[in-house]
C-alpha cells in the first residue's frame, strides 16, 4: 500500500521580489522533494497520462526513475520522446494535458508531472553532458525551416533516425519563441540553449540568419539536394486592433516588446544595445499567456501600474491559470470586460490615454466562449503611457508566397494532411504555428513530431 | 562572421564597408536592405545595401555616425567582422523602362540610391540624378553616380557645391530645362522625402521613397516598422522598405523615428564616456 501523499508545491522567489528581477520565478524541486512528489505515482498500467502528451513522454517511466534515485537515468527516458524536455518541464499546460489525466485527480490532486519533468530534464546538464548515441547515417538530408519549437523537434527526431538534418533560422539565435517571446523569467535561455546544443551534439546542423524565401526558397533547397523539408515558421505576423492611436509612440506588438526585452536583453539596456521603453502605467491588450509574460515583463522594466485589459471574464481567459496567478501575486491588476475603442495621444504623439468600453458577457459565440456585448455609453478614459498588443498573430507570408505548390487556408496558414503533416507539395511537410495558427509550444511539438515519423517512412519509401 | 573586405571613409561621419556576404550578394536586388549586429550586445541594425558583386561575394553599405551602433559600426577596420549579416530583405525596386527618371539621393540616402540608378540606367531609361548635401564637404558618391547617370545635379543647403538650395531646388531646375519626368526616386531624410513627395504631388509624377523605420527582427514579426500608406498600416520591412510617396504618412514616420531618442542619446552618452576611460 503506498503511503497517501499530498502533491509537492515547487518553491517560488517571493513575489515582491522577482516582480523586480528576471531571475526565474520557479526554483525546481530538490531531490528530496522529487522523490517524495514521484512516488505518488501510482504506475498505472494503462497509462492515461500519456496518452494526452502530444510527444508521448514515457510519464511512467522516468517517474519510476526518479523513484529509483536514477535521475541522470529519468533524463534518458525523457529524450527518448521528447528533444526539448526542460523547456516542456516550464511552459507546457500540464494541468489541460497529461496531469489532467492522471487517476489521482479524481479524488485528490494529480501527480506533478511537469514538474518532475523538470527537476529529470535539468539534472543531466548540471551533471555534464549526456551521451549521445549516433545512429548509422541514412544519407538522406532533411531541410527543417524555423529553429522554433515545431522545428527543433523534428529535427531531433528526424536525427535520431539517422537523417543528415539541416535547420535554417531567421534570427541570429536558434530557439524561436522560445529565445524571442517566452521570458527569461519564465524560461531561462541558458535551458533553450542549452536543448539546443544538446541537438546539435547529436549532428543536426543549425543556420542562423538565413531567411527562407529571401536567401533561398524551397525549391532550391530541394535542388540542392534535400530529400524532404519541414516547414515550422511560426506565427509571425502580429495583429493589432485596427482602432485609432495604435501607430502613436509607446505602443507595441507583444512580439516587438517582447523580442526587445528576451531575444535582444534590452532589460539589461544599455549594456546591450537594443532599447526599451516602458513607461509608469501599462496597458497590455489581451489575455493570453503572451498578454501575461507582456505585463510581467513590464513590472521588471519599471512600470508602476500595469493593467491587463480584456473584454471577456476571467473564465474565458485563454492564459493558463498559474500564469495569471503568478502575474496577479506579482501586481498585475485586471481590467475585465473591457475593451478600448481608440488610444489617445499629445502633442508630441505620444500615447496618453486609452478610450474603453465596459461590456458585459452574452450569448456563447461560435468558440463556445460567451461573447461580450458593449454596454452603450459606457465609455472612460483609462490613463496609461505604454500600450502592449497581445490580441495574436497571424502567419507571416514570408516562405509561403515564396513557395508555389503549397495550399495554404483562407488566413494564409498551411493546409496538411492531419495524420502526416504532408503539405500539397510533395516531399514538404509543415507543423506549429504556421498550421494551426498561433497555440501553445507542446502542440508545435507534437506536429514536429508527427512530421519527423512521416518523413523518416517518406524517405524510406523513396 | 561576415568579414570588412573593404573600407573607405567617404565623408567626416560616413564609412563604406564592402563586407564578405556571399550567398546574400547572390540574391540581392536594388531596393532591398540587410540587418547587421556588430557583436553579442549589439543591436539588430537595418541597412539599406548599395552595391553588390556577385563574382567577389560581397555586399556595399554605407553608414553614417548617428547614434551609438552606428558609431560602433565605422570604428570597424578591414580586420574586422560582423557577427550577423541577414538579408535580403523587403520587396526589390520595381525596375523598368519608365522613360526619364530622376533619382533623388540626400545625404546618406545617395548610397541606396545608387543601385537604383544603375538598374534603372541599364534598361534604358533616361537617368538624371539630383544628390544633395548640406555641404559639399559631407556630399558623397559623386563620382560613383555620374557613371550611372546621364546628368547629375547637385544641390547643397550652403552652396559650396551645385545649386544652392534641396534637392526639391534641383528637381525645379531639371523640369526648368523642359524635361517630362515619368518617375522620381527619392532617399534621404524624411523631411527631404516629404518634401518631394508633396513638390510631385501636384505635378502628378510617379514618386517612391524608401523608408527606414525603427526595426528589430526586419521579417514582418515585430511590427516596429509600421508606416502608414494612404491610412493603411504597413510593415516597411516585408510590404517595403519602398513605398508610394504620395501616400506616406510621412509626420508619423518623423514621430516614430523619435520613439527611442532617450534611449540613443543614454547610449551614446555612455560611449563618449567609454571614450574618455570612464566607467559607470
Amino acid at each position: 500500500m503506498k503511503e497517501k501523499a499530498t502533491r509537492h508545491e515547487m518553491p517560488c522567489q517571493d513575489p515582491v521580489i522577482r516582480a523586480h528581477n528576471f531571475d526565474e520565478v520557479a526554483l525546481g524541486y530538490s531531490k528530496e522533494t522529487a522523490v517524495a512528489e514521484a512516488k505518488r505515482c501510482l504506475q498505472c498500467k494503462k497509462p492515461l497520462c500519456v496518452g494526452s502528451c502530444p510527444v508521448e513522454v514515457l510519464i511512467p517511466q522516468f517517474i519510476k526513475k526518479i523513484t529509483e534515485e536514477d535521475f541522470a537515468g529519468a533524463g534518458e527516458v525523457l529524450k527518448e520522446k521528447n528533444s526539448l524536455p526542460a523547456v516542456c518541464g516550464r511552459v507546457c499546460p500540464q494541468e489541460s494535458q497529461c496531469e489532467s489525466k492522471c487517476v489521482l485527480g479524481i479524488k485528490d490532486e494529480p501527480v506533478a508531472i511537469g514538474r518532475l519533468e523538470r527537476f529529470a530534464a535539468d539534472y543531466q546538464p548540471a551533471m555534464g553532458k549526456s551521451k549521445v548515441s549516433v545512429p548509422a547515417p541514412t544519407g538522406k538530408r532533411v531541410a527543417i525551416i524555423g529553429a522554433g519549437p515545431a522545428g527543433l523537434t523534428c529535427a531531433g527526431d528526424s536525427a535520431k533516425k539517422g537523417h543528415a538534418v539541416t535547420v535554417f533560422e531567421a534570427l541570429h539565435v536558434a530557439g524561436g519563441v522560445l529565445m524571442y517571446g517566452i521570458p527569461q523569467f519564465r524560461l531561462p535561455k541558458e535551458v533553450v540553449q542549452s536543448e539546443i546544443d544538446n541537438l546539435k551534439a547529436m549532428g543536426v546542423e543549425i543556420k542562423v540568419n538565413t531567411v527562407v524565401g529571401k536567401i533561398t526558397s524551397v525549391d532550391e533547397l530541394m535542388a540542392e539536394g534535400y530529400d524532404a523539408v519541414f516547414l515550422g515558421t511560426g506565427a509571425g505576423l502580429p495583429n493589432f486592433m485596427g482602432i485609432p492611436g495604435e501607430n502613436l509612440n509607446g505602443v507595441y506588438s507583444a512580439n516587438e516588446f517582447l523580442t526587445r526585452a528576451n531575444l535582444m536583453k534590452a532589460y539589461r539596456f544599455p549594456e546591450y544595445a537594443t532599447p526599451i521603453k516602458v513607461g509608469k502605467r501599462v496597458a497590455v491588450l489581451g489575455a493570453g499567456n503572451v498578454a501575461m509574460d507582456g505585463a510581467r515583463t513590464s513590472l521588471r522594466l519599471g512600470a508602476k501600474e500595469v493593467y491587463i485589459v480584456y473584454r471577456r471574464s476571467r473564465t474565458e481567459m485563454p492564459a493558463r491559470v498559474e500564469e495569471v496567478e503568478h502575474a496577479e501575486e506579482e501586481g498585475v491588476k485586471l481590467y475585465l470586460l473591457t475593451n478600448p475603442i481608440k488610444l489617445n495621444g499629445d502633442d508630441r504623439g505620444w500615447v496618453k490615454s486609452m478610450t474603453c468600453l465596459r461590456h458585459e458577457l452574452g450569448e456563447p459565440d461560435e468558440s463556445g466562449r460567451r461573447s461580450p456585448v458593449p454596454i452603450p455609453g459606457s465609455e472612460f478614459d483609462l490613463d496609461v503611457d505604454t500600450v502592449i498588443v497581445a490580441i495574436g498573430q497571424g502567419p507571416n507570408p514570408l516562405l509561403t508566397k515564396s513557395t508555389p505548390g503549397l495550399e495554404l487556408n483562407k488566413r494564409g496558414n498551411i493546409v496538411v494532411d492531419p495524420e502526416t503533416m504532408e503539405t500539397s507539395k510533395p516531399g514538404v511537410f509543415a507543423g506549429g504555428d504556421i498550421v494551426t495558427g498561433a497555440a501553445t509550444v507542446i502542440l508545435a511539438m507534437g506536429a514536429g513530431k508527427k512530421a519527423a515519423a512521416a518523413i523518416d517512412k517518406y524517405l524510406k519509401n523513396m | 562572421m561576415y568579414k570588412v573586405a573593404n573600407r573607405r571613409q567617404l565623408a567626416p561621419s560616413i564609412v563604406l564597408f564592402e563586407v564578405e556576404a556571399p550567398e546574400v550578394a547572390q540574391k540581392v536586388e536594388p531596393g532591398q536592405f540587410v540587418i547587421v549586429r556588430t557583436d553579442e550586445k549589439g543591436e539588430r541594425i537595418p541597412l539599406t545595401v548599395m552595391d553588390f558583386d556577385r563574382t567577389k561575394g560581397t555586399i556595399t553599405i554605407v553608414v553614417q555616425d548617428v547614434g551609438y551602433s552606428s558609431a560602433i559600426i565605422n570604428q570597424m577596420t578591414e580586420r574586422s567582422a560582423f557577427l550577423d549579416f541577414i538579408g535580403p530583405l523587403g520587396v526589390p525596386t520595381e525596375i523598368e523602362n519608365y522613360g526619364t527618371v530622376v533619382c533623388i539621393g540626400g545625404g546618406l540616402g545617395i548610397a541606396p540610391i545608387y543601385p537604383i540608378a544603375r538598374a534603372l540606367k541599364e534598361v534604358g531609361n533616361q537617368v538624371v540624378a539630383v544628390l544633395g548635401s548640406r555641404s559639399a564637404d559631407l556630399l558623397i558618391l559623386e563620382e560613383e553616380m555620374r557613371a550611372v547617370s546621364h546628368e547629375v545635379v547637385i544641390a547643397t543647403n550652403d552652396g559650396s557645391a551645385g545649386v544652392q538650395g534641396f534637392v526639391t531646388d534641383g528637381l525645379a531646375y531639371i523640369l526648368n530645362q523642359g524635361k517630362t519626368i515619368n518617375a522620381v526616386w527619392a532617399i534621404g531624410p524624411v523631411v527631404m522625402m516629404k518634401a518631394v513627395a508633396e513638390f510631385t504631388k501636384p505635378l502628378g509624377i510617379k514618386t517612391i521613397v524608401s523608408m527606414n523605420p525603427v526595426m528589430v527582427d526586419g521579417t514582418g514579426m515585430c511590427g516596429a516598422c509600421r508606416v502608414s500608406i494612404g491610412s493603411e498600416t504597413k510593415f516597411a520591412c516585408v510590404d517595403g522598405p519602398e513605398f508610394d510617396g504620395h501616400l506616406v504618412d510621412f509626420d508619423l514616420a518623423m514621430q516614430r523615428l523619435s520613439y527611442f531618442k532617450d534611449e540613443e542619446n543614454r547610449a551614446r552618452a555612455r560611449l563618449q564616456c567609454n571614450h574618455e576611460g570612464g566607467h559607470h
